[in-house]
This record gives C-alpha cells, sequence and structure tokens, in this order.
C-alpha cells in the first residue's frame, strides 16, 4: 500500500511554475493569431442609437449581434444575459461589439463612437423594483417566539463588492478547426459551462470543444465570466477564419467582470436573558447587478448560512437578490455565506455585549451539536464540530485572558464561529450527477475529469485519491488537462466540490479498475485484454432529503466547521487597524494533503482580511471608478499577519478518505473576528471594509 | 540593442519605448516573465536588470541598453529557490511564482523572516496568503548553506 493520503507529496504541477516553463493563455501564439477587443458600453442604462467606425476598417474583423449563429444568450441559469447587446444597455461595460486585428496597437487605437439614448439607471438594491430571486426559510413561529422573548436585539450589517484579484487576468483563445469546429482554449473554472454556453451561441452547425490552459487563480471569478469571453474569441475566430485570442488587461477585468454581491443583512433575534437563543428573524439583501448570472444561487447559500453556526428553533430567513444597473456580480470564494457569517457572528458579539455576557460563552451555550437542527431543519450528524473549534481557537489564543488584558488600550481581539456546506446545494449534485473517468496506461491510470486546476491542487489531491484507492504509487497516476471533447463532466469546479464530491467519484472508479485488473499489472492488463476506462457516475448519500420549494431538509450533505481569532491594533492617529496575529482552527473531514489544504486556509483567511480591511470597490455612475491595483489594493507581505493554521479531523463518511470540502471555508470567518477585535478596541463598526475613513466615522462604545 | 539575457550576449530590434516586458515576452520568446497589472503593483513581470528586482511593465526597452537582464529563465531550472516554491507548495495557481522567485533571489543569505517580508512586498500572491513562501524561500535558504 503506498499510502499518499494524509502525506503532503509533491505537486502533480512539475517544475514548470517555478521555471516560467508553464503555459498560460497569454503564453500562446499561433500562426496567424489575431487579437480581439470588446467595445464596451460607457452608459449605466439605455438603448444604442448608432454606432460609427472612426478608423480605417481594412484588416479588422468586427462582430456585433448580427453574427450570432446561434441565439444571443449566456446560457447558465435564467438565459437573460446576452453576449453582445443588440438596442438595451443594462449596465457599464456591457459588451457591444467585438473587434479583432493582428496587429495589438492598431487594435486598441480604433476609435467606435456610440451614441446612446439614456434611462434612468437604478444602482441601490433597496430601491430596485425587480428581484431575481426570493427565498424564504422557515422554521418554527418566529413571530409568536419574538413577541414573547425576554431580550430583542436588532441591527443591520453591510459588507461591499470584493473584487477576486487572481493575479492571472481573463484571457482565452478560439481556434477554427479544419472540419469546421471551433476550440476554445482558456483559464477558467468550469469548462463545461462554457461549452454549454458555446453551443448555444454557435448553434447546431458549428462543434465546440473547450479546453482548460493552466490558470493563474479563479477564487469563482472564473466561474462563470469565462463563458461570455470565449463566447467572443469563438464569435471572432468564426469570422475571421483564424485563431484569436482576448487576453483582458487589468482595468478592464475589473470593470467588466464579476464581483462579490454587496450585502444587507437585518437580524431581529429573541433571546433568554441567560443567553439562549429563541427566534431569529433574518432578512437578506444582495445586489445581483444588472443580470442573473448567479445570483439566485449565491443567495441560496447565503440564505441557508445566514442563521449562522446556532441553534434556534424559530427562525425565518427572508432572502432577495436584486437588480441594479451595475455589472453582474458573481461567484465569489464563499458564494454569499461570508456576507450572511460576517452579519450573524457581527451580530452576536453585540448580543453578547447587550447581555454583559462573554462572546465565547454565548457561542458555547448556542453552536450546533450533533442531533441539533439548522435552520432549515436538517439534523447534524456526528461529523458536526463547532464546539471542538471554539474550545481550540478561545484556548490556544489564551482569548479569555486578553480580552480582558486589552481593555482599554489599542489593541482588540475578536473572533468569530462559522461553518460552511460542501458540495451543490439540496438536490443540486443528484441534478448535476457528475461523472470521472479514469483510463488504464501502461504505468498506471490517467484521470480524465472537468475538474480545474486553479492552484488548490485539484490535480495532487485527485492523484492522491486514487493511489491509494487503487493501491500503486502515486508517481503512477496522470491527470489530464480538462478538455470537453475526452474528459468526463465531473460538474463544475466550484462549491466545495472537487475533493469531496469528484474525489469520491475518483474513490470509486479507482476501486472498480483494481478488481477489474484482479491482480494484473496494467501493462499485463492492456496486453492481454486491452485498453481500459471506467466512468462512474456520482451517488449522493442516501440520506439526503431536500424539498426545493420549501427549502426544508440537508440542505448540504455535511459541512465544515471553523473559529478565527483576529487581534489587531488600531493606530490612534491614522485610524488603520492593522492585524497583529490570526489563529485559524478549521475541520474539514480529513486532509488529503496537509500542506495543500494549509495553503487553502493560509489564503482563504488573508483573502478575507482583505475584504475586511483594505478592499474598496468605488462605485461611481455604476461602474468601478478604481480598477487598478493601485486604487484597489489586496493584501501585500506587509499587510499579512503572523497566522496560527489548526486543521481538526472529523471524518465524514460520504467523502474520499473521510474528506469533506474546504475551499471556501477559510474566507467565512476573518472578516466578522476582525470587526469584532475593532469592536473589543471600543468602534460600533457594522460594516466593511473597515477602510480608516469608515472607523473614523464610527460611533464609540 | 544590444544587452545580456540570461548569460547570453544577445542583439535584439525593438521599439526603444516597448515595455520591456513585452520584448522579452513577445520579441525574445520568454513568456515565464508574467504580466498581472501593468502598472508597476504586482511584481509578477519582475527581473533583475543589473542584479535589481525591477517591474519589466514600467521599463522602457532603451533602459536594457547594455544592462545584464535576468529572467526567471534565466535561473535555469536548478536554482533552489525553484524546488523549494514547489515542495512547500509556495506555488499555488504559479502566475506570481517566475516574479516571487527572483524578487526572493536576490535577498541577503540568511534573511531574517522580517527581511524576506519586506523584500517581497512588491510581489502580489492572491492564493497563498504568503506565508508557504515564507516557508519556500526559508527551505531554499537553508539548503544554500
Ligand atoms: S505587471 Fe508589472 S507590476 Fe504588475
Ligand atoms: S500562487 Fe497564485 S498568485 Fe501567487
Amino acid at each position: 500500500m503506498t499510502q499518499s493520503v494524509g502525506k503532503s507529496v509533491s505537486r502533480k504541477d512539475g517544475i514548470g511554475k517555478a521555471t516560467g516553463a508553464t503555459k498560460y493563455a497569454d503564453d500562446v501564439v499561433l500562426p496567424g493569431m489575431l487579437h480581439g477587443r470588446t467595445i464596451r458600453s460607457t452608459i449605466p442604462r439605455g438603448t444604442v442609437k448608432s454606432i460609427r467606425f472612426d478608423f480605417d476598417t481594412t484588416g479588422f474583423t468586427i462582430v456585433d449581434h448580427r453574427d450570432i449563429p446561434g441565439t444571443n444568450v449566456v446560457a447558465l441559469i435564467r438565459d437573460d444575459q446576452p453576449y453582445l447587446v443588440e438596442t438595451e444597455v443594462q449596465h457599464v461595460a456591457e459588451p457591444i461589439l467585438l473587434l479583432a486585428h493582428a496587429d495589438r496597437d492598431v487594435l486598441f487605437a480604433a476609435k467606435v463612437v456610440i451614441e446612446y439614448e439614456t434611462l434612468e439607471p437604478v444602482y441601490d438594491p433597496l430601491a430596485s423594483a425587480v428581484s431575481f430571486k426570493e427565498i424564504s426559510i422557515e422554521k418554527g413561529g418566529v413571530v409568536a417566539s419574538l413577541a414573547g422573548a425576554e431580550i430583542v436585539v436588532e441591527g443591520e450589517y453591510r459588507t461591499g463588492h470584493q473584487e477576486h484579484v487572481y493575479i492571472e487576468t481573463n484571457g482565452v483563445y478560439a481556434v477554427p478547426e479544419e472540419d469546421g469546429s471551433i476550440t476554445v482554449h482558456g483559464s477558467m473554472q468550469c469548462p463545461f459551462y462554457a461549452l454549454k454556453a458555446l453551443k448555444g451561441l454557435m448553434g447546431p452547425a458549428t462543434p465546440v470543444r473547450v479546453v482548460q490552459t493552466e490558470t493563474g487563480g479563479g477564487f469563482g471569478g472564473k466561474e462563470e465570466y469565462p463563458s461570455m469571453i470565449a463566447g467572443h474569441a469563438a464569435l471572432l475566430a468564426m469570422k475571421s477564419g483564424r485563431p484569436v485570442k482576448i487576453i483582458y488587461d487589468r482595468v478592464e477585468d475589473m470593470v467588466a467582470t464579476t464581483k462579490r454581491h454587496p450585502s444587507i443583512v437585518r437580524h431581529r433575534t429573541g433571546l433568554t436573558r441567560a443567553g439562549q437563543l429563541i427566534a431569529m428573524d433574518v432578512e437578506v439583501i444582495i445586489d445581483g447587478g444588472a443580470y442573473a448570472t448567479l445570483s439566485e444561487v449565491v443567495l441560496s447559500r447565503g440564505s441557508i448560512h445566514a442563521a449562522g453556526p446556532y441553534r434556534c428553533a424559530h427562525t425565518h430567513i427572508r432572502a432577495r437578490a436584486m437588480k441594479t444597473n451595475t455589472p453582474p456580480n458573481g461567484a465569489f470564494r464563499g458564494f454569499g455565506a461570508p456576507q450572511t457569517e460576517f452579519a450573524m457572528e457581527v451580530h452576536m458579539d453585540r448580543i453578547a455585549e447587550q447581555l454583559g455576557m462573554c462572546p465565547v460563552a454565548l457561542r458555547e451555550m448556542n453552536a450546533l451539536v450533533p442531533g441539533d437542527t439548522t435552520a432549515t431543519g436538517q439534523t447534524l450528524r456526528r461529523d458536526a464540530s463547532a464546539l471542538e473549534c471554539l474550545r481550540e481557537a478561545v484556548a490556544r489564543t489564551d482569548f479569555i485572558r486578553k480580552r480582558e488584558a486589552y481593555r482599554g488600550t489599542s489593541k482588540g481581539i475578536g473572533l468569530a464561529l462559522f461553518y460552511h456546506g460542501a458540495g451543490f446545494t439540496g438536490a443540486g449534485e443528484e441534478r448535476l450527477r457528475s461523472r470521472a473517468r479514469l483510463d488504464l496506461t501502461g504505468r498506471g491510470v490517467r484521470i480524465l475529469v472537468a475538474s480545474t486546476e486553479i492552484g488548490q491542487g485539484t490535480r495532487t489531491m485527485h492523484a492522491q485519491i486514487v493511489s491509494d484507492a487503487m493501491g500503486i504509487p502515486y508517481e503512477d497516476v496522470e491527470v489530464a488537462m480538462p478538455d470537453t471533447a475526452v474528459s468526463a463532466d465531473s460538474g463544475p469546479t466550484v462549491a466545495s466540490r472537487t475533493c469531496m464530491v469528484v474525489g469520491r467519484i475518483l474513490e470509486r472508479c479507482a476501486q472498480e479498475m483494481k478488481a477489474r485488473l484482479a491482480g494484473r499489472t496494467p501493462a499485463e492488463y492492456l496486453d492481454t485484454v486491452g485498453p481500459l476506462s471506467v466512468i462512474l457516475e456520482h451517488v449522493p448519500p442516501p440520506w439526503i432529503n431536500w424539498d426545493d420549494d420549501t427549502y426544508q431538509g440537508d440542505a448540504y450533505p455535511t459541512y465544515a466547521w471553523g473559529c478565527d481569532v483576529v487581534e489587531l491594533e488600531l493606530d490612534p492617529d491614522t485610524y488603520e487597524a492593522r492585524p497583529t496575529h490570526v489563529t485559524a482552527v478549521q475541520e474539514f473531514g480529513r486532509p488529503i494533503h496537509p500542506a495543500l489544504a494549509q495553503g487553502q486556509i493560509e489564503g482563504g483567511t488573508v483573502q478575507g482580511l482583505g475584504f475586511a480591511l483594505l478592499e474598496r470597490v468605488v462605485m461611481r455612475d455604476g461602474a468601478m471608478a478604481n480598477p487598478t491595483l493601485t486604487n484597489y489594493t489586496i493584501p501585500t507581505t506587509l499587510d499579512t499577519p503572523a497566522m496560527d493554521i489548526v486543521m481538526l479531523e472529523n471524518h465524514y463518511e460520504g467523502g474520499p478518505f473521510g474528506a469533506k470540502g474546504l475551499g471556501e471555508l477559510p474566507i467565512d470567518g476573518p472578516a466578522p473576528a476582525v470587526v469584532n477585535a475593532i469592536r473589543h478596541i471600543g468602534l460600533d463598526l457594522r460594516s466593511i471594509p473597515a477602510i480608516p475613513e469608515t472607523l473614523l466615522t464610527c460611533a464609540s462604545l | 540593442m544590444r544587452f545580456t539575457l540570461n548569460g547570453s550576449a544577445v542583439d535584439v530590434a525593438a521599439h526603444p519605448m516597448k515595455r520591456l516586458l513585452d520584448v522579452l515576452r513577445q520579441e525574445c520568446g520568454l513568456t515565464g516573465t508574467k504580466e498581472g497589472c501593468g502598472e508597476g503593483e504586482c511584481g509578477a513581470c519582475t527581473v533583475l536588470i543589473d542584479g535589481a528586482p525591477v517591474c519589466s511593465c514600467l521599463v522602457p526597452f532603451a533602459q536594457a541598453d547594455g544592462a545584464t537582464v535576468v529572467t526567471i529563465e534565466g535561473l535555469g531550472g536548478t536554482h533552489p529557490l525553484q524546488q523549494c516554491f514547489m515542495d512547500e507548495v509556495g506555488a499555488q495557481c504559479g502566475i506570481c511564482t517566475p516574479g516571487m522567485i527572483l524578487a526572493a533571489a536576490v535577498l541577503p543569505a540568511g534573511a531574517s523572516l522580517e527581511e524576506i517580508r519586506i523584500g517581497l512586498a512588491g510581489n502580489l500572491c492572491r492564493c497563498t496568503g504568503y506565508s508557504a513562501i515564507y516557508r519556500a524561500v526559508q527551505a531554499a535558504q537553508s539548503r544554500r548553506t
């Protein structure tokens, strides 16, 4: 038995990322390749009246909506977003025209003049009359329980946009093939999402294929958006008959692509005087931007997590995603949960304050334990670890003593308790019916799945699972680049599902492969019997019971749990809050590769600190007004404190080797822990980012 | 323009105002140098000019005249930092890695954690939270000594 699971084996990426040999989309140049450019709207709402080309169009390929052979819609859930504007403009930076040219400088010098008739835009989600989705999750009787509660605490909490800032911007290239088909290669998380959208766009006469290129970060930002840019490149390639590459520069990437949904969450909570949660009434509003894209599923995950990791007999969560005339917001690590868990955890510290209780004691009293039911009525199984995470974090950080010791100083310490459902919500995985494929090779096996490596370690972790399940050396497992022509559709690389769900299918494929080999080596099998492929489908755990209409039941097969403690200092002159130490205690089943898992926690935690303290999207007239890395700052080494990462184990029987999902969990905790630490210093902060300008205007406690 | 590129004397024809980043990637075919922002903020385009790390997106090609330029390709593949970045998971998506390694390559031997932090402050990484990068740099240092 090789036993690679649980060990930090060397990554499957090889040395290429460290030598510069690995090719990303922009590194590929093909003979005859053209550069593509997107001409975008400059108004938030209105109609296109005229388009004029103020340049010599010789040598240019120009595409507008009339060139679309199929349907002018980015097929996803609601099918409301066009690839190219026909007449109506719904947001700034909406694609209207596509240009391609062999010379990039000539291409970007081209001037297109567009005249519009403008309409009044809506920017405030609270003032918007159009909702993309409304969700109500009800348990018990919240109205009567609130009326009878000894204490009622209310509050409103807000979070802003967050930009992904993957260091590799969005980019693809499309290649017209000799057989009349088009292949799109690109930086992306979900090749089969792009394929579905491209099929609709290109119509039945033009077969399409999607191949992932090495991807320089995603974090959700390359979940749905690449379908758009892939379509644009495909249209230009089809019209020009040449390969076309579209690479966004940083400004275009920031202005035009998706961001984390801004949120407004309102809590009314009833408790006993001793601190027991009796009733929770929660209202969630997220700003969806101009098209539905993924807002309804972001809202779904956000609202399911809105009551936090707490036991409460009477809860009502009402959530809605509103349309505004801003670029569509979309998937971002955590998918709505960081916003709603932020509100819950800041609210919990305010409750503790009003009750005169220690924030730890309040959480200990109410934290979900095995056998409790969540807001959707899901009974938690054995692997629920809220209390274990809380106690470990409190003990390691000497939290109680520091809470006292820092009082009255410019230092603060705060914590947040959180959880994150792994895999698609409710019946999602059952609908998806993901598949994984394993092919026999001369040495071992090759994994063929659509799950993408975007830095998190998909290749390595999948290979570890297969190697141990088959009992062959890790080195003998190859991992193919996702390619819709050959890879099994293992579903999108999202929702903390790549290890738990896809890894589990691969584990079963490997067991099946081993049984078929029946003691023969791969080479012997190939020689005597011939090629062998095993393709299996996901089997959801039998206990999953979910009702999409009532939002009742098992929202996720399991949850990962965490408790973060942030220590920070407030500069009394600049009002800058600087984290000095972060402790992150997280339980996610079993780490398949401890070093990769630690990297997910460290990276996600720092993104969470950025969300809390630095990252502010300034929206002006419906557009991001600070679309550069100079003016939108993410944490540098100097903004990043020392971190103590603790991984607790509580195996999940439905995951490969006991693993749950991890990717998103780490970003749920840092922001509320930061705000609770700032509160500990004495500032009544209810929104993020906690930039100095905001802190200066905060009321003192 | 004549200059020394990764140890060899070269003569490259390109517009003197073209960004060194583009000359390296396009004219020289060295795509290990990455573009993350084009405005000197992210450090993905870091190269060494006469031994000092610079953002090649801010440098006009004219400044390479007579200089010694080292890109990630110039480290070969055997520099301790390269193996340590992979071993310690200092590279996740890898897009910041070439620039990060070049910035780390000029840190003094035995640099403290604080010196490493300061030395890498111009290089953004969105994946790792930097801790694994520090571990990689420290591992490479101990491997060198
Ligand atoms: S591309 Fe040069 S610093 Fe970002
Ligand atoms: S490894 Fe992805 S940006 Fe650093």
